[in-house]
């Protein structure tokens, strides 16, 4: 069945079953590979997007659940000040090694930038909590999220 | 290695489109070994970072440098680029004093131009190079450049990418008329496929996937990825197993004992087949260190593309090995060498031999099955959980003579576990092949080789066995102990991770004992004036923040240099345990001294992200399984560190600058591991001997005392 969903500003028509997971969609019927897949049990956070301004993990819930709401991937996150200011931020602290997790970390630092103007660390790390990071570029995501909140 | 098997400047470096190309065998995996090899080469040449790229790894393109692994990766390629940069940089000095004039030290290189100071005529390097003999060799002692602090670091190669989403991963290859594929797996190792029911087969390729089946090995292909998911999960369905026996239930660390192994003495870092003396008479303290079967768990679970097109075999996989991958594959297949090509693309970070390699052959059975059709195969989440093949369970055994004053006066250490090595490269019984997971499960079946002992110099499971410590009687065995449980591989650290956890300990212990300062302790056994350089830096960065006071808080030290040739790592872990037997990390202080540092930002990087995974063996890692699989499939039963318990950090790197460059990648989980132990000893007065030392190891302990 055709569904219609809003990602990144624009409307895309999508034929697929309802019940797909969101990310499947993102990844192979738009193309829009910089959300990765990491467990497909939420448990992980690599496959972060916002949805109506919230982080949400896209590898579970079934795409029609989408319909109407408002969704930006990484390759949209460069649209939102926020979002130009935690990618500036991640640059700057080389927050990251392989970089699997690090679009799902830059939407979740968006996230919680466009919620809040600033936080201690011990919040963020508690916002970040469910996202994993294998390689430990954990206090450089930490800094880059401290430096992205300072420059806002 | 590297200069043997590529001797000539254009092995390395060559120029293209008007740009600097450098070229390597290792692979870049998150340990920003390209970034390292852009900014020795901008050292070299004055090439600007913006001008220099680095050729994609491929086999018959790339030189050969085996596998990326044991952080030797600046060692072999760094130092191979710095030399050939360095021959380089002296030929094109002499090109241009012989055929333009000048003395040699009137021409310098910088901006990418070769320039004469006195006359200021400028000349493009990469164009000079074209003038070049194409078959100059690199010469072994060039002179590299002199050290400059001022360098400007080169910024990670990738970084930009990441952050926008734009890096290509080995998953996010799209290539036209590319199938998905998925594999079907059986409950467990020692299952067998019995049978596929065949109404779901039929209703499955009447939906237009395509099933494969080689004996046990199963995999469905489509076009669509979800598609393919679901297909894959009817045909698990419609599977019929022949469980066997199941996994056998043993408990390792019983089964760690001399008799059941091949023993082997080492001696000074070396294996030797010689006879084993008795242990010591009559020590004054011994103690057992142990770690579980662990897992690399990358974040993204293995993947590879591949297809069979006119007599080639192209693979695109995150290996870091591509040269053995190829032959192993090569031999699965029947295949010439000439008749599979192995292109390296990114995957997630893997810490080891995870089940990339297992993946690309994966790949590549499926493409012979489905001739013309590119196939991007990825295993699942579980499928990475229950199918990588395990850091193997480990045990060092510790015992200890003290001569008047607490010194240590003899050694004996054992370490058991199965092999390190699992990794596909050629050798007898067709190794590089029975290597390969699913050769076990094929119609006819390709077994594992039995393990032989890594003989290596630190290699395998003696990795640091020999102490840092100036112990003049040392009694050092390695214990093969092949088969215990579960297919087993190289883990970052490989035996270091326990004999580093295991030394450190006993040395905190002996200090205790002693009733020092673990500090003075370790000093009054060291007699490596960089490592005392070490641990004085440590003590300053210790004096500067006074230890935790409390309740429940603790400070523990650690010291190890790698191989005990490479980094050397000082650490000091302030962290608190809380009355549920959770440790909470607070402060870390991190001293190396990794020579002469070329990527200060990345070998910091190195520093952090070793010790974050250590401390999450340390405190969390443990693979479980009984009877009927393994049962820690996913990241709530196989937990790991997260967010909410990164400690700050303060890092020291101690510049050699006259000290050749050595790896620091695995330098900091082990004294990491044993830092954090310490540190809960002194918070709780509890030992903790075997990793991980979760709530329930602790609160476990706290009821035994």
């Amino acid at each position: 069945m055709t569904l219609r969903l809003r990602i990144n500003g624009n409307d895309h028509d999508v034929d697929c079953d309802p019940d797909t997971p969101l990310i499947y969609v993102l990844r192979d019927a738009l193309k829009l590979k910089g959300t990765k897949l990491g467990c497909g049990l939420e448990q992980c956070g690599a496959c972060a997007v916002l949805v109506d301004g919230k982080v949400t993990m896209s590898c579970v819930s079934a795409v029609d659940s989408f319909q109407g709401r408002e969704i930006v991937t990484i390759e949209g996150i460069a649209d939102t000040q926020e979002g130009r200011r935690v990618q500036a931020a991640f640059v700057e602290t080389s927050a990251a090694q392989c970089g699997y997790c690090t679009a799902g970390l830059v939407v979740a630092a968006t996230g919680l930038l466009m919620d809040r103007r600033e936080a201690d660390n011990e919040t963020v790390k508690q916002a970040l909590a469910a996202h994993l990071c294998r390689c430990g570029s954990h206090p450089r995501v930490l800094r880059a999220v401290q430096r992205a909140m300072a420059a806002g | 290695m590297s200069l043997k098997t590529s001797p000539r400047i254009a092995d390395w470096l060559t120029a293209r489109d008007g740009r600097l190309v450098v070229h390597s065998g290792k692979v870049d995996i998150g340990q920003r070994i390209s970034t390292a090899l852009v900014q020795i080469a901008h050292e070299e040449l004055g090439v600007p970072f913006s001008e220099i790229d680095v050729a994609p790894v491929r086999t018959d393109e790339a030189p050969d440098e085996g596998i990326t692994s044991g952080s030797n990766s600046i060692e072999q390629s760094g130092h191979a680029v710095r030399m050939a940069a360095a021959t380089l940089r002296a030929r094109l000095v002499a090109w241009a004093a012989d055929g333009i004039g000048g003395a040699a030290q009137d021409w310098t290189l910088r901006d990418g131009l070769l320039t004469h100071a006195a006359t200021n005529r400028s000349l493009k390097i990469v164009e000079v190079m074209a003038q070049l003999d194409p078959d100059l060799p690199v010469d072994p002692k060039a002179i590299a450049a002199p050290v400059q602090d001022a360098f400007p670091g080169a910024a990670m190669r990738g970084l930009a990418d990441m952050v926008a989403g734009r890096f290509d991963f080995i998953h996010d290859v799209d290539v036209p008329g590319m199938w998905h594929a998925r594999v079907v797996r059986p409950p467990h190792a020692a299952a067998r496929l019995r049978s596929v029911a065949p109404q779901v087969r039929a209703d499955l390729e009447d939906e237009g996937a395509r099933v494969l089946r080689d004996g046990s090995f199963l995999a469905v292909a489509g076009v669509s990825e979800w598609q393919t998911v679901k297909a894959a999960l009817r045909l698990a369905r419609a599977c019929d197993w022949d469980a066997g026996a199941g996994l056998p239930e043993t408990d390792v660390f019983a089964a760690f004992a001399p008799e059941n192994a091949r023993r082997l003495m080492v001696i000074d870092g070396t294996p030797q087949d010689i006879p084993v003396p008795e242990p010591l008479a009559d020590p004054d303290h011994v103690a057992r260190f142990e770690r579980p079967y662990l897992m690399h768990g990358a974040l993204g679970p293995s993947a590879a593309l591949a297809v069979w097109s006119d007599d080639l075999l192209s693979i695109r996989s995150h290996s870091q090995g591509i040269y053995p991958l190829r032959d192993s594959i090569a031999d699965s297949l029947g295949l010439r060498l000439d008749q599979v090509q192995i292109t390296h693309q990114p995957g997630s970070g893997c810490y080891g031999h995870n089940g990339a390699d297992d993946a690309a052959f994966e790949a590549a059975l499926i493409a012979t099955l489905m001739p013309g059709t590119p196939v991007l195969l990825k295993w699942t989440r579980d499928e990475e959980h229950a199918w990588e093949p395990y850091a193997p369970a480990m045990a060092t055994d510790l015992a200890v003579t003290l001569s008047q004053g607490h010194q240590i006066s003899a050694l004996s250490a054992e370490v058991f576990s199965d092999t390190h090595r699992g990794r596909p490269r050629p050798g007898p019984d067709r190794a590089g092949a029975g290597r390969l997971l699913s050769n076990r499960l094929r119609a006819t079946p390709v077994p594992p080789p039995p393990p032989l002992p890594n003989m290596n110099n630190h290699g395998g499971m003696h990795r640091n066995l020999e102490p840092v410590y100036a112990i003049a009687d040392r009694r050092l065995v390695k214990n093969l102990m092949p088969g215990v449980v579960h297919r087993t591989s190289a883990l970052r650290c490989l035996g270091a991770t326990t004999n580093v956890f295991a030394y450190e300990s006993m040395m905190d212990e002996l200090a205790l004992r002693a009733g020092e300062s673990p500090l003075d302790y370790r000093r009054r056994h060291l007699d490596d004036a960089r490592a005392l350089s070490v641990l004085d830096a440590l003590a300053e960065r210790m004096r500067a923040r006074p230890a935790p006071t409390g309740d429940g808080t603790g400070r523990g030290i650690a010291y190890a240099q790698y191989k005990n040739q490479m980094t050397r790592v000082g650490v000091c872990v302030d962290l608190a345990v809380d009355d549920l037997g959770q440790v909470h990390l607070h402060h870390v202080i991190l001293v190396a001294d990794a020579g002469r540092v070329v990527d200060r930002d990345g070998l910091c990087a190195q520093l952090e992200g070793g010790f974050l995974q250590g401390a999450s063996w340390a405190l969390y890692e443990r693979v479980t399984w009984d009877r009927d699989g393994i049962t820690s499939r996913d990241w709530d039963s196989y937990p790991v560190i997260r967010f909410d318990n990164i400690p700050d950090f303060d890092i020291r790197l101690l510049h050699v600058p006259g000290a050749p460059s050595v790896g620091a990648g695995e330098a900091s989980p082990g004294p990491a591991i044993a830092a954090i132990a310490n540190a809960i000893h002194d918070a709780t007065g509890l030992r903790l001997r075997r990793m991980p030392f979760d709530a329930d190891s602790i609160l476990r302990q706290a009821l035994a005392d």
